[in-house]
């Protein structure tokens, strides 16, 4: 059997990437949200702000953890599996993640030893002030890798000589042209699927008539949050597509499986794109819609895939798929968030057993969202690594296929396995509820020295 | 520039390692030590003493790495292809200690959690001994690119500093344990660090001798004149350091044997670190072959030496919230 190294490597880090970005997706906004209810705390001095605050980072602990050790895995892979692409823009990225480790990696591990450990042990004030920091170490860590990101999808403030890019403006490289438009995406992103988590474990509280007091404060707070996040994700979302046309037209046209750029796009709800052929089969589609949304004319031009060789177009199906899971979850994100508001706003939140029944299954909508946001936005830059510079086949590690195979197979079972009691260790401390740090420390509140030995059996979870 | 700012650089990520091997080091030697215990209330209790610190150690791993990837590109790209196995191996057994700190606390039986934690630590350990056999063994590299085989670094040499570098991270788990706990586990790790020591040294003592006879390079900067004049205190305070470590275990002092195990293992590094200095990729690419462009290394020097402080700071303040030892049956969270 022939192992083709170029698709392996790329399949083995799409595949550790996508289980890392579930953690980060989820603890940037954990995070500013245990910040918020530490802050709420602080400012009431209600106690069911700190109980649901305290509830939240046990959840944390253990999402943080699978982000920590999937996360020091990518910082490795760029050397193991791409060892040309490190060469060819080490002067470029490699500062880029030097600055995320500086900046962001070393403040969230530290803090979060204080924000785990630290209750009993630190005054409130410090306490609460750990969690900011976290929520600030987590942001961080999105700006600088979605710098290194954006540069390699529209690359800038650089020149290549003998195959290596060398920085000439740090700004321009930092602050290139798609940048600002994914980090404000991406950092919504976030910051809507923890409202979305919010959302449902509240629902699921409020629905089997347990907890029913924090499932209220949860169902609120999330949806006070989500009704504001998700419309604003589509303006944000409209402006990064404009971006992308811009400067990477070939992706938006594998976004919309759009063929011929001489005539106007239909914005296709279902198509079978036939990448042979150059034409899609089965297309259900609005006519002239992806023109509208795209150029604001009905009879907008934008260029097609046809336009480009074949070697330069990338997956389309994978894209054009990706997308529309990602449309189909941000549009009912945003009416499912209204319309909770709505029910809010009229006072019958409470009563509509049906709309906690739907939210409390609603939970992993934001993480499949962004997954798909990830792979439309990395498979569109196909077949480049850095975008109409290098070309994915040449930045190659000179590994064999085969032991990229057999490494691929390790990092599945055990991601399956560690994944898999995450979740399930995860969905464990949800069902028990914020009662079960209820009465532990609440003595220590202040500064005490040590936790007392006599508390120290039930510490366990 | 050209000529000083990789210097300056080799210092860093050297600063770095050192950093890494020593924090992540008594950390991954308390998984080493896990099977030894009793119980899972004293595995609670070892855990305790490590659990709001591993995270920021490890992260001096990301930081070596990353550093390694800024400042010398050329060979961050030779190492991580002619070490690709033992690599991914660490990395897959880094996962699996790293999520046992929180998942042994959730499930229901800790049992299975610990044995993750014990070989994630021992294998990652024995992974980086590898690793650093290999590289004093030599990469063949050629046009600036890893040219050997997946296998090159599974060599007798590999897995002796592998295995001395299980002893090397027990030492500290064990001098960690004397230090930051009480009752019966700080008492079977007094016993422990002694047995710890003297393996470190037979370890020590066979890679010293090993190396020199196997690589003429390595001989040459030792034994050559005027370098012996030099060099020939480095064994002798080793070997001072490693004396007063075994007295101050028997005389059941508290931090003194952890920070005489820290200094032992920056004497071994020393030691490489001359053996092998100015090849980054040994015997090949030095750190001038491999610098990543000035500029890069400027940017990131400054962003370094300004963070770098707060970095520690911190570090220094999470060390001083959590002074003090752990009691027997003292837990988490």
């Amino acid at each position: 059997m022939d192992f083709d190294p170029v698709l392996l490597a790329r399949l083995q880090f799409a595949f550790t990437i996508i289980f890392h970005i579930i953690f980060p997706s989820f603890t940037i906004g954990l995070s500013a949200y245990i910040a918020t209810l530490g802050v709420l705390w602080l400012r009431t001095g209600e106690e069911r702000h700190q109980l649901l605050m305290r509830f939240w980072v046990k959840i944390f602990a253990v999402s943080f953890a699978m982000g920590v050790v999937s996360g020091i895995v990518l910082s490795y892979q760029f050397g193991t599996n791409w060892s040309r692409f490190s060469v060819a823009t080490g002067n470029i990225v490699g500062p880029l993640l030097g600055y995320e480790v500086l900046t962001a990696f070393f403040l969230e591990a530290t803090f979060l030893g204080i924000l785990l450990f630290g209750f009993s042990r630190v005054p409130p004030w410090l306490y609460v002030l750990s969690a900011i920091v976290v929520a600030v170490g987590t942001m961080l860590s999105a700006f600088w890798i979605l710098a290194a990101n954006s540069w390699m999808q529209t690359p800038a403030g650089h020149e290549w000589r003998d195959g290596v890019a060398y920085p000439v403006d740090w700004l321009r490289i930092v602050f290139n042209p798609s940048f600002p438009y994914r980090l404000a995406h991406m950092l919504n992103a976030a910051y809507l699927t923890a409202a979305f988590v919010v959302i449902a474990v509240g629902a699921r509280y409020h629905y089997s008539g347990k907890h029913i007091a924090e499932g209220r404060t949860m169902l609120r707070m999330g949806i006070g949050l989500a009704a504001i996040l998700a419309p604003l994700q589509l303006v944000i979302g409209d402006q990064h597509g404009l971006n992308t046309l811009k400067h990477q037209p070939i992706k938006v046209a594998a976004m919309e499986a759009h063929w011929d750029g001489s005539k106007p796009a239909d914005f296709h709800i279902f198509a079978w794109p036939d990448e042979k052929a150059g034409t899609n089969h089965f297309a259900l589609s609005i006519p002239k819609g992806a023109s509208l949304i795209l150029t604001h004319h009905l009879n907008g031009l934008f260029p097609g895939l046809l336009s480009v060789p074949e070697a330069d177009r990338p997956p389309v199906k994978v894209v054009f798929f990706a997308f529309r899971i990602m449309l189909a979850i941000g549009f009912f994100m945003i009416g499912s968030a209204l319309l909770g508001a709505f029910l809010w706003w009229r006072g019958t939140l409470f009563e509509s057993r049906w709309y906690m029944r739907v939210m409390a299954q609603t939970w992993w909508m934001g993480f499949v969202a962004v997954i798909a946001g990830w792979v439309v936005t990395e498979s569109g830059r196909q077949p480049w690594i850095v975008y109409n510079i290098m070309r994915t086949a040449d930045a190659t590690s000179p590994i064999p296929g085969a032991t990229i195979a057999g490494t691929l197979a390790l990092f599945v079972v055990a991601y399956g396995i560690v994944f898999s009691f995450g979740i399930y260790y995860m969905n464990r401390l949800i069902a028990k509820g914020p009662d079960a740090v209820k009465g532990k420390g609440q003595k220590a509140v202040g500064i005490s020295p040590i936790a007392s030995t006599k508390d120290a059996g039930e510490g366990i979870v | 520039m050209e000529w000083y700012l990789p210097l300056i650089w080799a210092g860093v990520i050297g600063t770095a390692v050192a950093m890494y091997v020593v924090m992540d080091g008594f950390d991954l030697g308390i998984g080493i030590l896990f099977p030894f215990a009793k119980n899972e209330r004293e595995r609670d209790q070892m855990m305790r003493s490590i659990a709001p610190f591993w995270d920021g150690n490890e992260t001096w791993l990301v930081l070596g790495g990353a550093g390694l990837f800024v400042a010398f590109p050329r060979a961050y790209a030779v190492i991580m292809p002619a070490f690709y196995l033992p690599v991914i191996v660490m990395l897959l057994a880094l996962v699996f200690r790293g999520v046992a700190f929180e998942f042994r606390l959730v499930s229901h039986s800790k049992k299975g959690w610990s044995v993750a934690f014990t070989v994630g630590s021992t294998l990652a350990t024995l992974a980086q001994g590898v690793i650093l056999g290999g590289m004093i063994q030599g990469i063949k590299v050629e046009n600036g690119a890893y040219a050997g085989g997946p296998y090159d670094w599974a060599t007798p040499f590999g897995f002796l500093c592998g295995l001395a570098l299980v002893a090397g991270y027990g030492l500290l788990g064990a001098t960690w344990l004397v230090m930051k706990t009480e009752g019966l586990v700080a008492v079977r790790a007094r016993k422990q660090s002694k047995q710890f020591l003297i393996a470190v040294l037979g370890f020590m003592a066979v890679v010293s001798l090993w190396t020199p006879f196997a690589e003429a390079r390595i001989a040459e900067r030792w034994f050559s004149l005027p370098n012996f004049y030099y060099l020939w205190p480095v064994p002798v305070v080793t070997a001072l350091v490693a004396l007063a470590c075994w007295r101050w275990i028997g005389q059941k002092r508290d931090a003194p044997p952890f920070l005489a195990a820290i200094a032992l293992f920056m004497l071994g590094y020393g030691g490489l670190v001359i053996s092998n200095f100015p090849y980054l990729v040994p015997p090949t690419l030095t750190i001038w072959d491999t610098a990543g462009a000035p500029s890069s290394q400027i940017f990131m020097l400054v962003g370094t030496l300004v963070l770098l402080p707060f970095v520690l700071g911190y570090i220094v303040l999470v060390y001083w919230l959590f002074r003090g030892k752990v009691r027997e049956g003292e837990s988490y969270h």
